[in-house]
């Protein structure tokens, strides 16, 4: 399909004999918010790895505006990338620049922007996500709250198609995680961004999901696709239900 | 401004003109376009533009849209026409609410000399009062251990001896052979010229025992041992295993410091002796070579070298040994947060151990010299 952004067919992925998933097919349209969901250790941040081209495929292919991205190198390998951003789970931010330089680092890799330029648009970056007072500070001066929004910040500096956000709200408190998931529906509206979210937060899923796919440790592969608020209401696989009623599995622990 | 008509286009096809007080935008204005237009169009704000005109920009990047608010700034807070396009106009508007909270971070204040050389005094008394502090710290740990010795963790002093002990041996053979031939060339060269060569082995094996086996194995100690203490405590810091230690009551210089000190005390100076031995095989395979037999490259050192330089030259690596993993615990216990500091740490304490192994040896010649050693 035309506004097809990513396209996911058979994927499978192994490390050594070790099978973490397999046969996943899915595709992701262009300006939703895709949920990739599922319990600890069924290959959430190895999907997400894959899709980004960071490690390649034991089979099948993912396609990300076209291109995959594990196959691709050089100067055509770059240009995709300028495409897309991560935010990854811990911020990655690099621990000797400040915010407002941390954010410049793309774009002074990909454009040919002046500096004052680049400080500008990455104190709008900043200001965007609501750290446009932190701009002089270092990573290791702010929360885990304020690490994750510059994360943001830092992924959207080349107005990315896609922005790949692993484990958002992992580690936070209730009302910043609320705070991040009204920042992620808020930017995919306005900028039109295409987001693919890694989380196992199901609050987070109900709140910023469009779409989202279930990933299943013991199944080895997708177990459901679809709105995560119909499969909360209408899933009749056993663990899809489990996953969204947490009221029942700990009723039965 | 006035009268002036310019007009810049961007490689990619957004075009820039300037005509009276306007400066006009059209086309799209993405990252590259509004990389290209920058410097120019700062320029034109500032010449002096009483307004912009961005009604022909048909799409607009957060870049772009930053471009156009930094050019209205510049030029006084001009007004923009936004664009007709309505994804545009909103991205300009988010773009410029966005950078208008975000405003430039003020310059560093200038810090003059006087509170400069202020700031460096305080740093160094206090830098020196945490050492006391730790090295005060480091003698009640021993102190305790001395009242109950079974509370040393055997398993982890043996580890920290393999470390820095067995695992350096192959480094300490391979340099000591090297220095070995080196002094023994070094030397032989200008002393053959007064028919002296065979003072070689004396000078060579005096300079070994006394003083170079263990400042090299101090060295060597220093780059592997000290560094790896450093970053290992380090990053214990930084991931709070320190702070969950204290917490469950256990006396962290007792449980991390005092086995690594009292293992790179203990393989100083078996470090010092490989050294030694194998600097005197190295200059033994030069005289060898100058023509001058073993037996005769013997009878020098038992002549010359005594059992007491051997044992001033291992009771100072013993001393080095000491401060060394002194110098690499308390680095790392007094490491920041983040990466950067593990690595400050690591570099802090080679740097401060040779320092401090020259300072100690420099204190051993005059200590010896005035023992007639």
């Amino acid at each position: 399909m035309a506004d097809n952004v990513i396209e996911v067919e058979k994927l499978a992925a192994r490390f050594g004999s070790r099978t973490v998933f397999q046969d996943v097919t899915f595709e992701v349209r262009r300006g939703e918010v895709f949920v990739i969901l599922g319990g600890s250790g069924c290959g959430k941040s190895t999907l997400l790895k894959l899709l980004i081209g960071l490690i390649p495929p034991a089979e099948g292919e993912a396609r990300v505006l076209g291109n995959p991205l594990n196959r691709l190198h050089g100067r055509p390998r770059q240009q995709a990338l300028a495409r897309i951003g991560v935010m990854w789970q811990q911020g990655a931010l690099l621990g000797s620049l400040n915010l407002m330089q941390n954010v410049a680092v793309p774009l002074e890799q990909h454009t040919k922007l002046p500096r004052e330029a680049r400080e500008a648009v990455a104190r709008a970056r900043l200001g965007l996500v609501g750290l446009g007072d932190a701009a002089t500070r270092l990573p290791a001066e702010i929360s885990g709250g304020m690490l994750k929004r510059a994360g943001i910040a830092r992924a959207m500096a080349l107005d990315p198609e896609i922005l790949f956000l692993d484990e958002p709200s992992a580690g936070l408190d209730p009302i910043t995680s609320a705070g991040l998931d009204d920042l992620i529906t808020t930017l995919a509206r306005e900028t039109g961004t295409t987001f693919v979210v890694v989380t196992h937060e199901l609050q987070s899923i109900l709140a910023i999901g469009d779409r989202c796919i279930m990933l299943d440790k013991d199944a080895k592969g997708m177990i459901a696709e679809g709105n995560p608020r119909e499969l909360r209401d209408n899933a009749t696989h056993p663990k899809v239900r489990a996953f969204f009623r947490r009221e029942v599995l700990e009723q039965k622990a | 401004m006035q009268g002036d008509e310019d007009q810049a286009t961007a490689d990619q096809g957004a075009v820039m003109e300037s005509a009276e007080d306007t400066l006009r935008f059209s086309g799209p204005l993405g990252t590259a376009e509004a990389a290209s237009l920058w410097p120019r169009a700062m320029e034109a704000a500032r010449r002096g533009v009483r307004s912009i005109d961005a009604r022909g920009v048909v799409s607009l990047s957060g870049t772009g849209a930053v471009l156009l608010a930094e050019v209205a700034r510049h030029a006084g807070d001009a007004p923009i026409e936004p664009p007709g396009e309505h994804s545009a106009a909103e991205t300009l508007k988010r773009m410029s609410d966005a950078l208008a909270a975000a405003p430039a971070p003020p310059p560093p204040p200038r810090v003059g000399l006087v509170t400069r050389t202020g700031q460096l005094a305080i740093g160094t008394v206090k830098q020196c009062q945490t050492r006391v502090g730790f090295l005060g710290e480091v003698m009640l740990g021993w102190a305790g251990l001395l009242a109950r010795p079974w509370r040393l963790r055997i398993s982890e002093l043996f580890r920290h001896l393999d470390e820095a002990g067995t695992r350096g041996f192959a480094l300490c053979i391979l340099l000591g052979t090297l220095i070995g031939v080196i002094l023994a060339f070094q030397s032989a060269i200008p002393m053959r010229k007064f028919g002296a060569e065979t003072f070689v082995p004396q000078l060579v094996g005096i300079s070994l025992v006394r003083e170079l086996g263990p400042l090299i194995a101090a060295i060597v100690l220093a780059g592997r041992t000290a560094s790896a203490y450093a970053a290992e405590l380090g990053t214990m810091k930084v991931n709070e295993e320190i702070d969950a230690l204290s917490v469950m009551g256990i006396d962290p210089v007792a449980w991390l410091v005092l086995p690594r000190i009292l293992a790179a005390g203990l393989v100083m100076p078996v470090l010092a002796l490989v050294m030694d031995l194998t600097g005197l095989v190295g200059m033994g395979f030069v005289m060898q070579g100058l023509g001058i037999p073993p037996s005769m490259v013997m009878n020098s050192l038992q002549d010359w070298v005594s059992v007491g330089d051997l044992w001033g030259g291992l009771f100072k690596a013993l001393i080095f040994g000491l401060t060394i993993g002194l110098i690499g615990c308390r680095s790392g216990l007094k490491t920041g947060g983040g990466p950067r500091a593990v690595g400050d740490a690591a570099t802090s304490a080679v740097v401060g151990s040779l320092v401090a192994v020259v300072v100690l040896d420099g204190l051993f010649a005059i200590i010896f010299f005035r023992l007639g050693w």
